[in-house]
């Protein structure tokens, strides 16, 4: 049996690697996503104060430079039992949509686009950001790359920094804005519109309106029906900073729905020996092995996730957006994963829409960030929606707010199986006869793409609690008196 | 015009923010590109593969970062790829300078670390007690392999040899500017430095009493965590008895977190001449404690001293990694 293997996958953050076996006539007979990396993070985090968290844990990633952040800050809320005030709220919802922005952006325009724009078959060299460039003219680029650079500079005001930002506060935030700084905020909104419609006309002039293109997004090859998990509003709306997470099964009907601490009775992570990275399934429905269809335990999440779980979006040109994006397709839910790179672009421009609404609340400029502090409770779970979908972060602590446990459950993590399936999926579609060369090698790599992996953060793996311990009590006589285990 | 300088990206045990501080140079990037070619950029932006790493002449690029910590016989070797094919080559970022925070992962050892991810969590099922394997035969026929494991986390020094660091987690984008003129035009510091300012957090921090006239810098009376309490928007951290790492980290992020009233923690790595960033910090905390009490208090606050001053740096310093 023959053996492909496209090493390092390229495109994405973190380190994975695809391996293809062709049988004797050169067909695809299995392929495989493998994950070839494993640091080590929720053991170390053993130890640190609590609000010493989020801004530790956000190095799990770079792109998603404000997820594990968000999440372990939400976390830490209900360590000390608070809930942010108003307005720290607010705050935290403004710094959370101009992420979206940027992270968005990126992939969009930096991971995902350059297929398209460049073109899937184009020479390896030129499928990339600087291609992008050349294609569409620097000019283009530098407004792009200028107005996506006012979201990092909204994320950079409020969060601190550029990316690994610090400003999270148990029940607050520890930045406040001043009336000048509000209304840079307010002009650049208008700027992060301007870049999400600009982006969604590049999404409909150059792939929309393509026929090829459109066989791609539409047709069967990368087609991937599973289950689907994502947060909804009290509407049913899509919601990202907080929301109750709802499933929905292959033909859309709704399975499930939980809230905070309850994730445990609904997810479970199966350890495979080929790989770094655990493959979550529905843990109500057991392990069915990597298959899709009727009868799969294994669910998405991300942007075509939160789209075929909810209504609509909460603002009225990107809910507009999302009419037509199922109009297009036709069904609910969506499987073809090229969906993805379109919902993502939707929303950018729910998010900027968000921004502007947010500069705009008079309660904004308050100095009212910071609740006080309640009781430590020893226990927090914080669960929002990552650009890349469901993330869970759940801590325990001591009664000083030490952390003593932790359990992180990542979006990427969660698309283990999907991803797996989609690879298998247009290997097997693309790989005929044994023809294989970049051009075809990269529609594999396509098939991942759109789940915007980030391998960083699904291995941030090593969890923590305590170290296998055994101590034995022995009395003035050397007779075991004792033993305490903590394994 | 000058010939472009070939520049090339590696990314490691990181997390890819490194080269998102590339990406936000934003429209600053279009112009960069005029002085410089992107050779190779993997995993996260072109579609290079290590194959075309490996064939490329050596010294073919000119100038190569790579960031993240090194964990896997799989760095190692591209390490030494990178390093062959490079005329400078720079650790980029407190990963590849200091080991970075999942360099702390090194207080604890690989079995320990294995059995909590693959076998001790609420969510994980491995009804077999199975862990990943360097090799593995999948149904009797398909054979994959994966990276091996190493027992410590090391730095990007401690493997090859580095030409210059740069520091920051990750590195302000108006510092990656500074750098990489400083590349173009070839104002570079001595082999083995830090491309940095030279100043400390401190230095260019607007709360600092000593750049503020007529105020003197007193010690530190008590020790507080963020939670305590609200800090003052424009004074000393230190003076208010919160711990910042501000008099002994690089300031080239121009005092970032303290803009937002939050401690400086030592992303920026040590200043010029100092090895060991974590011992240096510890021993300037304590020197500025008041006395035995708020020593206590430090303590008693921060239970784990290693994982709070060598929150960046642990592979770096000389404290034994597992007790």
């Amino acid at each position: 049996m023959k053996k492909i293997e496209i090493n390092p996958m390229t495109r994405l953050e973190g380190h994975g690697k695809i391996a293809i076996f062709l049988d004797d006539s050169g067909n695809v007979d299995e392929a495989f996503f493998q994950v070839v990396e494993f640091r080590g993070f929720e053991k170390f985090l053993v130890g640190l104060p609590i609000e010493e968290v989020p801004r530790t844990v956000s190095t799990i990633c770079g792109v998603c430079r404000g997820v594990h952040f968000t999440a372990a800050m939400k976390a830490s809320d209900g360590v000390y039992g608070v809930q942010p005030t108003r307005v720290a709220r607010k705050l935290r919802e403004l710094f959370f949509n101009a992420h979206y922005v940027e992270d968005h952006a990126v992939i969009l325009y930096a991971l995902g686009l350059p297929d398209f724009v460049v073109g899937p078959s184009a020479p390896a060299a030129e499928r990339n950001v600087v291609g992008l460039i050349n294609a569409v003219g620097a000019e283009i680029g530098r407004e792009v790359l200028k107005k996506r650079g006012y979201a990092v500079k909204i994320f950079e005001m409020l969060g601190g920094k550029p990316n690994h930002p610090v400003a999270a506060i148990p029940g607050g935030w520890s930045k406040t804005l001043n009336e000048m700084e509000r209304e840079q905020i307010e002009g650049w909104a208008h700027e992060l519109i301007d870049l999400s419609k600009l982006t969604l006309k590049v999404f409909g002039d150059v792939i929309l309106s393509n026929p090829g293109y459109m066989e791609l997004v539409t047709g069967d090859m990368y087609k991937v029906p599973v289950n689907y998990m994502g947060s909804v509003d009290e509407n049913n709306m899509v919601a990202l900073y907080d929301g109750t997470q709802k499933v929905v099964g292959v033909g859309g009907e709704e399975l499930y729905s939980y809230n905070g601490m309850e994730y445990i009775d609904y997810i479970s992570e199966r350890v495979l020996p080929w790989t770094y990275l655990k493959m979550p399934y529905l843990k109500k429905m057991g392990w069915k092995d990597i298959i899709d269809g009727d009868g799969t335990s294994l669910y998405s999440v991300g942007p075509l996730a939160r789209f075929n779980v909810a209504d609509g979006l909460s603002t009225p040109l990107a809910n507009e957006e999302f009419k037509t994006f199922f109009k297009t397709f036709g069904t609910k839910p969506v499987h073809n994963i090229m969906g993805y790179h379109w919902a993502r672009a939707i929303e950018m421009l729910h998010c900027s829409e968000n921004i502007l609404k947010l500069a705009r609340d008079p309660e904004i400029t308050s100095d009212d960030a910071r609740a006080p502090l309640g009781e430590v409770t020893g226990e927090g779970v914080g669960i929002i929606e990552a650009p890349r979908g469901t993330l869970i972060h759940h801590y325990n602590t001591d009664d000083q707010g030490i952390v003593t446990d932790a359990n992180i459950v990542v979006a990427t993590t969660h698309n283990k199986g999907p991803i797996n399936l989609a690879v298998r999926k247009a290997a097997k579609h693309f790989i005929k006869d044994g023809n294989v060369d970049d051009g075809i090698l990269n529609h594999v790599e396509m098939a991942f793409r759109p789940y915007d992996l980030c391998l960083g953060c699904a291995t941030h793996a090593v969890k923590p609690g305590s170290s296998p311990v055994e101590i034995n009590i022995y009395d003035s006589s050397k007779e075991l008196k004792q033993s305490l285990k903590n394994f | 015009m000058a010939e472009k300088i070939k520049l090339g990206f590696l990314l490691l045990g990181g997390c890819a923010g490194c080269e998102m501080s590339v990406v936000d140079l934003s429209e600053k990037l279009v112009d960069t590109l005029e002085h410089v070619e992107i050779a190779f950029w993997a995993p996260t932006v072109a579609d290079v593969k290590y194959d075309d790493l490996e064939n490329m002449e050596d010294n073919a690029i000119d100038v190569a970062f790579i960031d993240g910590m090194i964990r896997l016989d799989e760095h190692v070797h591209m390490a030494k790829i990178m390093r062959k094919k490079a005329k400078i080559l720079i650790a980029y970022g407190v990963c590849s300078a200091l080991g970075g925070t999942a360099g702390l992962g090194s207080l604890h050892d690989k079995e320990e670390l294995f059995e909590k991810a693959f076998k001790n969590t609420p969510t994980t099922d491995n009804p077999d007690g199975v862990y990943p394997q360097p090799e593995c035969l999948v149904d009797g026929k398909y054979d994959l392999t994966l990276p091996k494991y190493q027992d410590k986390v090391r730095l990007l020094g401690q493997v090859v040899d580095v030409d210059y660091n740069i520091g920051g987690c990750p590195p302000h984008y108006s510092h990656v500017e500074a750098a990489i003129t400083a590349l173009v035009t070839g104002q570079l510091p001595p082999k083995g430095s830090y491309i940095t300012n030279g100043k400390a957090v401190c230095d260019v921090c607007e709360r600092n009493p000593v750049n503020k006239e007529g105020d003197n810098r007193t010690m530190m009376y008590r020790v507080l965590r963020t939670v305590d309490g609200v800090p003052e928007n424009d004074t000393c951290l230190l003076l208010q008895g919160y711990v910042c790492f501000g008099p002994m980290t690089q300031g080239d992020c121009g005092a970032s977190c303290l803009h937002v009233n939050t401690p400086c923690r030592g992303c920026g790595g040590p200043l010029p001449g100092v090895e060991d960033y974590g011992a240096q910090a510890i021993s300037s905390i304590g020197s500025i404690l008041k006395d035995e009490t708020v020593t206590a208090q430090l303590k008693e606050k921060y239970p784990n001293l290693s994982k709070f001053f060598y929150r960046y740096s642990l592979p770096s310093g000389i404290l034994p990694k597992k007790m």
